[in-house]
């Protein structure tokens, strides 16, 4: 068996399967958003914040970026054990992918919140 | 037949270069790649290359045939110059270290295919004369004993160049799914936590090139499919 610290469930399976349910939960938001945008032509400020800030999409955006987050890490993790063998580079890298999402859950949270 | 082919001597060179070979066919038949390569030896008697049963059987001589992996003695230079018989540029199969010409270095392949304990393990007390399968149970490893180990697959596989010490690579899943769905192995079980890590089965981006380019048509991307499901009802 192979071992690493840093890929997200320590286990292939757990990754796998992460990738696979997170890529379904985005396919679900991203079709729901489009409906929404073709099925409300002439939509204006209100209705979009009247959207968001039902508490039941609130939900459904978090998840999405949970998703997202989790989505990416696993791919971007996976990017960096193929393609950068040098393990300080590789290091530097991951740090820099779990930086970037870790601000955009926050701030993406700190958003939807605020509607 | 122009015959472009891969030269390297490390004693010798300090780079790799194609050296070009103006071979007669004799009365220009349709012959295998391997029997160019014979003529281009008889041409170049420092030339190596690997060869053994010359019938597709051995998996000595794997090799890059314009482009594609394949077993040169198998190969009729027709399919592999897509009827033109004009040009054949030989490599050696991508990814591995390069010991002469065309002749690689496959430790990394036989280590991969050591590690998933290629023969049976049965724990239970051996019986008087053999352990009986079913002709059911038997009909599961076809499409799987076949490997010859070739390792055209393998290397023609992006996630084995990229981590050939932690990928097992299409050819080592063939052969771990093979003993998984054995009937007459007890080690199922512990077989698949060490397949369970991020790089050993989960490298597999599905790309298909293994199927591609087996040579004896085998399904790597299908047994490591099964393996897949295997953990996944093991685990979940």
């Amino acid at each position: 068996m192979v071992t690493s610290v840093t890929n997200l469930g320590r286990s292939g399976l757990y990754d796998w399967i992460v990738q696979r349910l997170t890529a379904v939960v985005l396919a679900l938001y991203t079709l729901f958003l489009v409906g929404f945008l073709v099925a409300t032509p002439d939509l204006t400020y209100g209705q979009w914040q009247g959207l968001f800030s039902q508490t039941w999409m609130k939900v459904f955006s978090l998840a999405a970026l949970i998703s997202i987050c989790a989505h990416a890490w696993v791919g971007m993790w996976t990017i960096s054990t193929d393609y950068l063998k040098n393990a300080g580079v590789r290091t530097v890298f991951q740090l820099v992918c779990a930086g970037f999402l870790f601000v955009y859950l926050v701030w993406g949270i700190d958003i939807l919140w605020s509607v | 037949m122009l015959v472009s082919v891969y030269r390297y001597n490390p004693e010798k060179d300090s780079a790799p270069y194609m050296q070009d070979y103006n071979i007669d066919i004799p009365g220009g038949k349709d012959v295998m790649v391997l029997d160019v390569l014979a003529l281009v030896k008889e041409q170049d008697t420092g030339f190596a290359y690997r060869r053994s049963c010359r019938e597709g059987v051995c998996g000595s001589d794997g090799m890059n045939i314009n482009g594609k992996n394949g077993l040169a003695c198998i190969t009729p230079i027709s399919e592999a110059t897509k009827g033109k018989m004009d040009k054949l540029v030989l490599r050696p199969l991508p990814g591995m270290p390069v010991i002469r010409d065309l002749v690689i270095d496959m430790s990394m392949f036989y280590k991969q295919y050591e590690r998933i304990k290629p023969y049976l393990q049965n724990d239970t007390p051996a019986p008087a004369i053999e352990r009986l399968q079913s002709p059911e149970d038997r009909e599961k490893l076809d499409g799987l004993y076949e490997c010859i180990l070739c390792a055209c697959c393998s290397t023609a596989c992006p996630s084995f160049w990229w981590n050939p010490d932690k990928f097992v690579g299409p050819s080592g899943l063939l052969q771990a799914y093979r003993f998984l769905a054995d009937s007459r192995d007890t080690t199922t079980a512990e077989r698949l936590t060490d397949l369970s890590d991020p790089f050993s089965v989960f490298r597999c981006r599905g790309i298909m090139n293994c199927v591609n380019v087996c040579p004896k048509g085998l399904n790597p991307t299908r047994a490591i499919g099964h393996i897949r499901n295997m953990l996944l009802n093991q685990q979940i």
